[in-house]
């Protein structure tokens, strides 16, 4: 670098710069966040299901999920769920001669199935929680009404329950976007921590960048909180406060 | 299934093994920043309550950058960053060199730094919650505001919010793995050592796995032991309590 240029010039847009390449991190990264949470949530509710279903085999397997998954770090199953989901993926389009050996993954779907699977074992948590947080009599008073299951969830269990999970789910988007950095380590995606990294290790400007990075995951937390506000504010009209 | 017997074969003789002698790494890494991060995190709280802004907006911060970007890059930011701001002289001269050539202790500042964010928060809340007339009743007897907060808020807030700072504790040992990625030789270290050696990718993972679980579980039983010990005024049932209570 020009010793007489300042730091500020690495930011410029282009061939000589890297907002460029952060820009496009910060953008990749906001879609791995959304991809993984809607990920998440459909194994979050099918967590809360079975935990809820009053079948014991069920609600074995839901606890064991929840159980392992939590308990174990999110780097160690990043890995693990990464490279387990796409031999196994793999392995069986090879087996029914839909693809060929040298048949290789998309790094995004991988992640993205990873991170969700174990964001699911978080929401399953808050799910079960919120679930049984809206009262039974309504749920009867549906029945009795002759609503069948699907209109029972979509009616009256669904609008009440994410009232209470709000919280809960809010926190979660927000250790996602955090998480979602963990994909570093794979190396295959060029995500806001892998971009910055990428510009940090070519400029040698270690603090700079990663000082840049950070500012932008926080740009996406501060803005994800005054959002979140909004939407509990939504969610809880029609309701007295306090 | 040959694959599957010589995976096992390998996870138990050569993986564990190795595995095992991580452990104390990981631990070490745990207690330390566990330990400094909940001391940071007392004055960061203190500082969040007060009413003077030279002091809660700094704490504000402080909370807010902690928790709101990922530790991955705040341990890039120390490791990295950090370690090539200090001069070189300085860093193989002074008297703190052996601590700074080692990721180890990098990846020690980062976790406690850390802790104190999210600890620190969680100490706020139970600041807060400690209700009024205690602290009043502390004052009625000519407590000095010094004495009420270590006999009486402090010791309340930590008994109100134990249950979230043992969770806290949980995800600090879970954390630590993150070390793996600036060279530690942690539990995940060690994995990604055994990976290099023998390319097999799920011996190691499964065995770095089944130490984790072990680990957490344990650490679940002690800290539970902990919360029990502190807080047995809570968990007596009434009904066994007010008969002995009334004299």
């Amino acid at each position: 670098m020009n010793p007489n240029q300042s730091v500020w010039s690495l930011l410029s847009y282009g061939d000589q710069g890297f907002s460029d390449e952060l820009l496009h991190g910060l953008w990749l990264t906001i879609q791995i966040s959304v991809c993984t949470y809607i990920v998440g949530f459909c194994f979050g509710l099918a967590g809360a299901g079975m935990k809820l279903s009053g079948k014991r085999w069920l609600m074995r397997i839901g606890d064991l999920y929840t159980t392992i998954i939590r308990a174990l770090p999110e780097l160690l199953l990043l890995f693990l769920l990464y490279y387990a989901g796409t031999d196994m993926v793999k392995g069986i389009l090879v087996y029914l001669h839909l693809a060929g050996d040298d048949f290789q993954i998309d790094a995004f779907p991988a992640a993205v199935m990873a991170l969700g699977f174990i964001l699911g074992a978080y929401m399953t948590e808050v799910l079960r929680g919120a679930i049984l947080a809206v009262p039974k009599g309504q749920i009867e008073a549906a029945r009795a009404y002759g609503m069948h299951f699907g209109l029972r969830f979509r009616r009256v269990l669904f609008p009440q329950m994410m009232r209470y999970a709000t919280g809960g789910m809010g926190n979660l988007w927000l250790n996602t976007t955090k998480d979602s950095a963990l994909i570093v380590v794979l190396g295959s995606l060029p995500e806001l921590l892998s971009a910055t990294r990428t510009a940090a290790a070519a400029t040698k400007d270690y603090a700079f960048f990663f000082f840049v990075g950070g500012c932008l995951y926080l740009l996406i937390t501060v803005t994800s909180m005054i959002i979140q506000a909004r939407v509990e504010k939504r969610l809880n009209r029609g309701y007295r406060r306090g | 299934m040959a694959d599957l017997l010589d995976g096992i074969q390998y996870l138990v003789t050569v993986a564990l093994p190795y595995l095992f002698t991580a452990i104390p790494v990981t631990l070490e890494l745990t207690l330390i920043s566990g330990v400094v991060g909940n001391l940071l995190a007392l004055p960061i709280a203190v500082a969040r309550t007060s009413r003077n802004p030279l002091l809660w907006i700094p704490a504000y911060c402080y909370i807010l950058v902690m928790r709101g970007t990922p530790l991955l890059v705040q341990l890039f930011f120390i490791y990295y960053g950090v370690g090539s701001l200090l001069p070189v002289d300085w860093v193989r001269h002074s008297w703190l060199s052996p601590y700074l050539r080692q990721a180890f202790w990098y990846a020690v500042v980062a976790f406690s730094l850390n802790t104190a964010g999210y600890t620190g928060e969680i100490l706020r809340v139970g600041l807060n919650a400690v209700p009024h007339g205690e602290i009043e009743a502390g004052r009625a007897f000519g407590m000095t505001p010094w004495l009420i907060f270590w006999r009486i808020t402090l010791p309340r807030a930590i008994r109100i919010q134990l249950p979230t700072m043992t969770g806290e504790a949980i995800l600090l040992l879970k954390a630590t793995s993150l070390a793996s990625t600036i060279t530690v030789f942690d539990i995940m270290g060690v994995r990604e050592d055994l990976f290099a050696q023998s390319f097999r990718t799920y011996s190691p993972l499964l065995g770095a796995a089944i130490i984790y679980i072990t680990l957490v579980f344990l650490f679940t039983r002690v800290l539970y032991w902990v919360e029990r010990h502190l807080n047995k005024d809570r968990l007596t049932p009434v009904s066994v309590v007010l008969p002995t209570a009334t004299p």
